[in-house]
């Protein structure tokens, strides 16, 4: 009796503290409603759905160095001499953007470190958001409701290719510079717009004084901050669709069955954020990155050998290094079609896998909403297709660095060129049927282990002689996860004639739907999973097979 | 005694007994021969291209012909100069062996530096060409190592990369790495242009500036060099970066994720 007493009076007298601060905020920001709902909001727990924290969490990383670096860099383009701590470079010329980046990595305290972390950070960033964007992928995470989601996150990837670009090209050191120039003809070569495009950016001709102030204004302020709104709605829709899960028991379309954001959540994500900025600083200190102290000051009649841009650029690189050398001249113009044709398809490349979702739900016509992922080897043309695009980016990549490869390697670089433009055709079509295949193996294997059971590895010896091999049902749980994905049937056209007998029309489009769809769904594009009545018939039947 | 004369049927005393006189008679002609330290400079000199020319004889006149004029096999040498035989034979890309690829390869040297000075002797004698430098024309004093960089990049760095670390060209072809290689043999290599590479004579680089390269090259690319940041990867660039991004950074990054996912939140047993 005399707790409850206790508590009586300490309601009528002063609330303790932290009810008052709650309080106080909660009558002005109204976070008592979000907290509520979202506080035991449920994730899924799957290693692959932590890509994106690490997406997230590197992208953190690099805003605050960033800022500590924007604090010593000056992006200027007047020239000084140089008389800083690197001998090697001593009373050379350079800009002050170069000379402030060795003042940072020389004489500023942590300076190079910052510099090294924000540099790697810029890397595995990209290709965290490259694997997470596949495992969205694969797993079929992009359908309804998620395509704007994909579109968002597809978006966010290309912006981070132009963020890091711009941002490697601000030391004004000669591999950024030769990358600036590279960048620089592929403006120009665009039929019309291309010279003026050109002359805009750079205030005229090439290099000007003006594109290092321009790109940080770029690279410091539009383009992250289109990025972190980008971001911010990402995950305000992670949130409001609810997080996908892979199929299993007590698992639906309309669950979502996992641990609460607090306390779980916000525990191994907090904990998570701090072992992936452990990593990347590990990284940062143990391997250098971007030397520009070796690299030197940007002069446009120098180049060096060996000069690629960062990965996530290389596939752009590669396809000017194998395309050819065409050019025609068109009424007095030179149309530089070896790095135009470059430049659509690297357009072309990326919207393709931008744009493959709702390529996919015009050919299933399924207008539901999927919130189980799919595994991969259920839906094999997709997959076939992923590993085909990954695979013209892979041959992208290793044109870019055809001469690396050359060298490391004792090959030929023209070689090594023309594997990478026959590879450019040959490549994703072996990868997509090679895929497909295994997909359509592996969807056998599991219809196998369902109807026959696991390979127990005990062999038996029948009284007449026979050897048999003990198949080990599957439990309950391992059947239900092994069928729940569902199938569809190809789409039909309908019949040609309609109620009437009158010959219907049939447009193109429809056709060239069914023809899909038969591809998907038909007989070669997925096989039929067992059904309960295939499953009854053998185990109820005769035993053990 | 008894021992010896026990043994000495045995059928590698024979063997042994020749080996012990020809060591004995080696010996005393070494001690006994006649020293030419009386000899002439001229001598000296022309004793040198005589030995020059029979080391040729045996190890180059297959291919570049028996009085260096070249055959269908090896370019000529008539005043190719000692520069070029020094860098060639020093630096083991001479003999060349019957196939060596698209360019051959710098490997261990086969002739003693003695000998190969023997044989540029005797090249030089065919004809004039460019001399071995001295030391003091590829020694750091005097050099300015920020020029040198400032030259590196813009006469070498298109194939040998900003700091030397070697690329790629044509058909299997390539600009070796610089790494540690002797500043003697940088300057041999920039006065002759070897193999694919174009020469630079004093007309047109002067002594000063390939000092100046050199002692830039010393700074950059030797052991020596200080190079902050951790390791270089090779010093190739986003190539390696990348890769290094991709295993190290990303691959660890996922082995976090994994070992994180698998460690899950117990429901408490109530």
């Amino acid at each position: 009796m005399s707790t409850t007493e206790t508590t009586e009076s300490r309601s009528r007298g002063k609330a303790p503290a932290g009810e008052r601060v709650a309080d106080w905020a909660d009558g002005r920001l109204g976070i008592y409603s979000l907290a509520k709902a979202n506080m035991r909001k449920i994730f899924p727990d799957h290693w692959s759905f932590m890509l994106g924290e690490v997406c997230l969490y590197s992208f953190i990383i690099i805003i605050l160095t960033g800022v500590y670096l924007t604090l010593f860099f000056q992006p200027s383009m007047a020239e000084v001499e140089y008389h800083g701590s690197y001998i090697p470079l001593q009373g050379q010329m350079m800009s002050q953007a170069f000379s402030s980046t060795m003042e940072i990595s020389f004489d500023v305290r942590g300076g190079l470190l910052v510099r090294q972390i924000h540099h790697w950070a810029a890397l595995i960033f990209l290709a965290a958001m490259f694997v997470h964007m596949m495992r969205v992928f694969f797993t079929g995470a992009f359908r309804k409701p998620r395509e704007i989601n994909w579109l968002f996150g597809f978006l966010l990837f290309v912006l981070g290719m132009f963020t890091g670009f711009t941002g490697y090209s601000l030391p004004d050191d000669l591999l950024s510079g030769t990358g600036v120039r590279f960048t620089e003809g592929a403006i120009l070569s665009m039929p019309i717009v291309g010279t003026y495009i050109s002359f805009f950016l750079f205030g005229g001709e090439f290099p000007g004084t003006d594109f290092v102030a321009r790109f940080y204004s770029i690279h410091i302020l539009l383009l992250p901050g289109i990025m972190l709104g980008l971001v911010v709605a990402h995950l305000i829709l992670v949130f409001y669709h609810k997080h996908t899960q892979f199929a299993g028991p007590g698992k639906t379309n309309k669950n979502v069955v996992g641990m609460p954001l607090l306390p779980v959540y916000m525990a191994k994500a907090g904990g998570f954020f701090f072992l992936v900025f452990g990593v990347i600083a590990a990284v940062a200190a143990i391997a250098q990155i971007n030397p520009i102290w070796a690299i030197g000051p940007y002069r446009p009649d120098q180049v060096s050998t060996g000069a690629q841009p960062d990965w996530y650029m290389g596939f752009a690189e590669g396809l000017v290094r194998y395309f050819p050398g065409w050019e025609v001249n068109f009424w007095g113009h030179t149309l530089v079609l070896g790095v135009f044709i470059p430049l659509v398809l690297f357009g072309v490349v990326l919207g393709a896998i931008a744009l493959y979702p709702f390529i996919e739900s015009w050919v299933t016509g399924d207008k539901r909403e999927h919130h189980i992922l799919d595994r991969p080897r259920n839906a094999p043309t997709r997959t076939g297709f992923g590993v085909a695009w990954i695979t013209v980016y892979m041959i992208g990549l290793v044109g870019g660095g055809n001469d690396l490869w050359a060298t490391h390697f004792n090959l030929s670089i023209n070689a090594v060129t023309w594997f990478v433009r026959i590879g450019f055709f040959v490549g994703p079509v072996v990868a997509f049927i090679v895929t497909k295949r295994i997909c359509l193996g592996l969807q056998r294997r599991d219809k196998d282990k369902v109807l026959h059971g696991r390979e127990s590895g005990i062999i038996k010896r029948l009284p007449h002689g026979e050897f048999i091999e003990v198949h080990e049902p599957l439990s309950q749980d391992a059947l239900y996860t092994l069928t729940a994905h569902e199938q569809y049937k190809p789409a039909e056209i309908g019949p040609a004639v309609d109620e009437n007998g009158v010959e219907r029309k049939v447009k193109g489009v429809q056709k060239l739907r069914a023809k899909l769809s038969k591809s998907y769904y038909g007989e070669d594009g997925q096989i039929p999973k067992p059904s309960v009545e295939e499953y009854k018939e053998i185990t109820s039947g005769h035993g053990q097979h | 005694m008894k021992k010896l004369s026990a043994r000495r049927r045995h059928p590698l005393a024979a063997l042994v007994v020749l080996l012990l006189a020809l060591a004995c008679t080696g010996g005393l002609y070494a001690v006994f021969a006649p020293a030419d330290k009386a000899k002439a400079e001229a001598t000296a000199q022309s004793l040198t291209i005589d030995e020059g020319k029979k080391l040729y004889t045996v190890g180059c006149a297959s291919c570049h012909g028996t009085g260096g004029q070249g055959t269908s096999d090896g370019p000529s040498l008539v005043g190719v100069g000692a520069a070029a035989v020094d860098f060639q034979v020093a630096t083991g890309r001479m003999p060349a062996a019957t196939s060596q690829g698209a360019q051959l390869p710098r490997k261990k040297a086969i002739y003693s530096q003695a000998e190969v000075d023997q044989l540029a002797a005797y090249i030089a004698s065919l004809g004039a060409g460019p001399s071995i430098p001295t030391a003091d024309q590829y020694g750091p004093e005097g050099a300015d190592i920020g020029k040198g960089g400032d030259l590196f990049r813009n006469n070498c760095a298109q194939c040998h990369n900003f700091t030397g670390k070697g690329g790629a060209l044509t058909g299997g072809k390539y600009a070796p790495p610089l790494n540690d290689v002797a500043p003697k043999h940088i300057y041999e290599a920039m006065q002759t242009g070897p193999q694919n590479m174009p020469s630079f004579p004093d007309t047109t680089m002067s002594e000063q500036n390939k000092r100046d390269i050199i002692a830039y090259l010393g700074a950059v690319n030797t052991g020596k060099t200080v190079n902050p940041g951790g390791t270089s990867l090779g010093g190739l660039g986003p190539v390696s970066e990348g890769l290094f991004a991709w295993i190290f950074g990303l691959g660890a990054l996922i082995a976090v994720a994994v070992w994180v996912a698998a460690r899950t939140a117990k429901a408490r047993k109530s």
